[in-house]
């Protein structure tokens, strides 16, 4: 198992803050558009250095989706801030009508995704927006891993043309990749070569299943680890090459089981090689109010749930 | 001026026709409003605007239009097809299979004067206002228009819409309300009253004006007059009283023509009321 250590934290939402205001530096077509809550967005360096480029909505949601959308006639850029709930189910019909449907280039770039956002609580733990936005044709879907990551694939997503859901978190999580990197939408991130078993991780769960392929280890299991960054446009090419060698899957995502990673590595494999897979995600229910890491535990995301799926998985190879 | 306003007149007369036999072909669609929104569409189009030649989606060096009552796109394509956008024969494939002329507008399928998809109510204000906000950005100094139905009023982004447009000061920005006093279920007033529209946007700050929208010289009058109140710092609003159905007497009057088609006999009964023009497609 490849070492990975880590230095620093920091929460993936800050990624993004540190990754708009490099977008804005590189391309001056980029806008920011706010519901109320550009702190907790970490849009204010943005906002200090572009304050024309700014735009405060308001508690208005479906108002800034189409405002993002309008921005874009006339070659704006628009990248939208909220949290992940109020990114794509409220708001879904305009994201679909007048965003995806008329193929805008818009970025719903939405914080506090999943079970992390913590003591909130269930009305503000969106588990489905995954599942809602790689069905909108023509989304792209990107759920990355830690800061770096979320700060490069920030401004990457200026360069591509087209309407792009980027998801991040609350906590503060390990910073383990490359600061350095390229980031390319679409293009998984081999993590580590195994042979026993391939573990697609996304979001958060990249690190817990670094953590859990340790612990593999120790126990004579080689497991592969491939960061699927980019839910939609999927890589399955790595995928498949991965199964072909492994011959069973766990996939690990902080959503629920039904619609997310889960569900489109499913697809990929039924269709070109039927493979054993395990969920890690949450079973089809509401999340509650707690600390990140006790709820991660108690819905089954966490390292723990990723060595007892890998031993599951390995007992129904073929 | 009179000479203009015949001119208008008869491509308005021109385009009801187009509408009525729009929705007789595919036996499906929406005549009622698009009758009531002739004279506006034509209007805007053919006299209000100032259009480049061509199209291009970014609209930049030019004003442009947002139907956000997307459902009336009889009339939206009726008016676009005969200012040269696409050629007036595509009209006949309105709501069939394989057209670009999709029952409620849509970008989707590169159709020219398109520059959102709208059907969907409550959404095409704020995207005249994203747009307004681009343009100002781009330091263009032309004019955002918007139109939304009546019924359309009851959707809440429009009010998220209304609130926000006067406090940023979009002043490059006409949004017009087709004020017919009809929705699908009967009148406004019997399914949900729209109340005082006139207070209500003047107490979020818009520069409120009215007009009659089914006399081309009134049309005329209030679009002008609508274009002198902008760059003042508000947004303008124009409550346009149309008679849903008009130019087409047996239409008129109700909500029935909402979204029924004509059958031959009655699109014989419609077209002997309307004299053609420019030439049927």
């Amino acid at each position: 198992m490849k070492k990975y250590t880590y230095t620093d934290k920091k929460d993936t939402r800050s990624g993004f803050g540190a990754g708009l205001l490099e977008a804005g530096q590189k391309n001056q077509n980029v806008v920011a558009l706010c519901a109320d809550l550009v702190g907790s967005l970490k849009m204010n360096d943005f906002i200090k250095e572009f304050p024309e480029r700014f735009f405060q909505i308001g508690i208005a949601e479906a108002n800034m989706m189409g405002i993002a959308a309008g921005l874009t006639i006339g070659g704006k850029i628009p990248y939208t801030g909220t949290f992940a709930n109020f990114s794509t189910g409220r708001v879904y019909d305009q994201v679909r009508q007048s965003i995806a449907y008329s193929g805008k280039n818009v970025k719903i770039c939405a914080s506090h995704a999943g079970l992390t956002l913590g003591e909130d609580g269930a009305t503000h733990q969106i588990l489905e927006d995954i599942g809602l936005m790689k069905m909108l044709p023509g989304m792209t879907v990107i759920n990355p891993c830690d800061y770096n990551q979320t700060k490069a694939a920030t401004i990457a997503i200026a360069d591509y043309e087209g309407p792009v859901y980027l998801r991040f978190g609350r906590p503060v999580v390990p910073i383990f990749t490359d600061p350095n990197q390229k980031f390319e939408i679409g293009k998984a991130w081999m993590v580590n070569e195994g042979k026993d078993v391939s573990i697609f991780a996304t979001g958060h769960l990249v690190w817990e299943a670094i953590q859990a392929g340790e612990q593999l280890a120790e126990l004579g299991i080689d497991a592969e680890i491939i960061n699927i960054h980019t839910i939609k446009p999927l890589d399955e090419a790595a995928i498949l090459k991965s199964v072909a060698k492994t011959r069973c899957v766990v996939t690990a995502e902080e959503h629920n089981r039904l619609g997310g990673l889960g569900d489109s590595v499913a697809q990929v494999l039924a269709k070109n090689n039927p493979t054993p897979q395990e969920y890690v995600a949450v079973n089809d229910s509401f999340g509650e109010s707690g600390k990140p890491a006790d709820l991660m535990k108690k819905y089954g995301l966490d390292a723990a749930n990723i060595v007892s799926a890998v031993q599951r998985v390995i007992k129904r190879k073929q | 001026m009179s000479e203009d306003i015949t001119k208008l007149e008869k491509i308005a007369s021109q385009v009801r026709r187009d509408i009525v036999r729009m929705v007789h072909a595919c036996q499906s669609g929406h005549p009622g409003g698009s009758l009531g929104c002739t004279e506006f569409f034509v209007a805007l189009y053919f006299s209000a605007m100032d259009r480049k030649p061509g199209f291009d989606i970014d609209g930049i060096g030019e004003d442009i239009f947002f139907l956000s009552n997307g459902h009336i796109s009889p009339v939206f394509y009726s008016t676009l097809s005969r200012a040269g956008y696409f050629d007036a024969s595509e009209l006949a494939t309105f709501r069939k299979i394989n057209s670009r002329l999709q029952g409620h507008p849509t970008t989707h399928e590169g159709l020219p004067g398109i520059r959102v998809a709208s059907g969907s109510l409550g959404q095409g204000l704020s995207v005249a206002i994203g747009a307004a906000r681009a343009k100002k950005l781009n330091n263009d100094n032309h004019l955002v228009y918007a139109l939304m139905g009546d019924g359309e009023q009851q959707e809440g982004q429009v009010w998220e819409a209304a609130m926000y447009a006067p406090y940023n000061k979009i002043d490059n920005l006409i949004a017009t309300i087709d004020y017919n006093g009809q929705q699908i279920d009967g009148a406004t007033e019997d399914v949900l009253s729209l109340g005082n529209l006139r207070a209500k946007w003047e107490a979020f700050g818009w520069d409120v004006l009215e007009m009659n929208g089914n006399v081309m010289s009134e049309v005329l009058a209030g679009l002008t007059d609508a274009k002198s109140r902008t760059g003042k710092g508000k947004p303008v609003l124009i409550l346009m009283k149309t008679e849903m159905g008009n130019g087409v007497d047996f239409m008129m009057g109700s909500h029935k023509w909402h979204g029924v088609a004509p059958n031959d006999e009655q699109l014989a009964l419609a077209l002997a009321q309307l004299e053609e023009t420019l030439g049927d497609y």
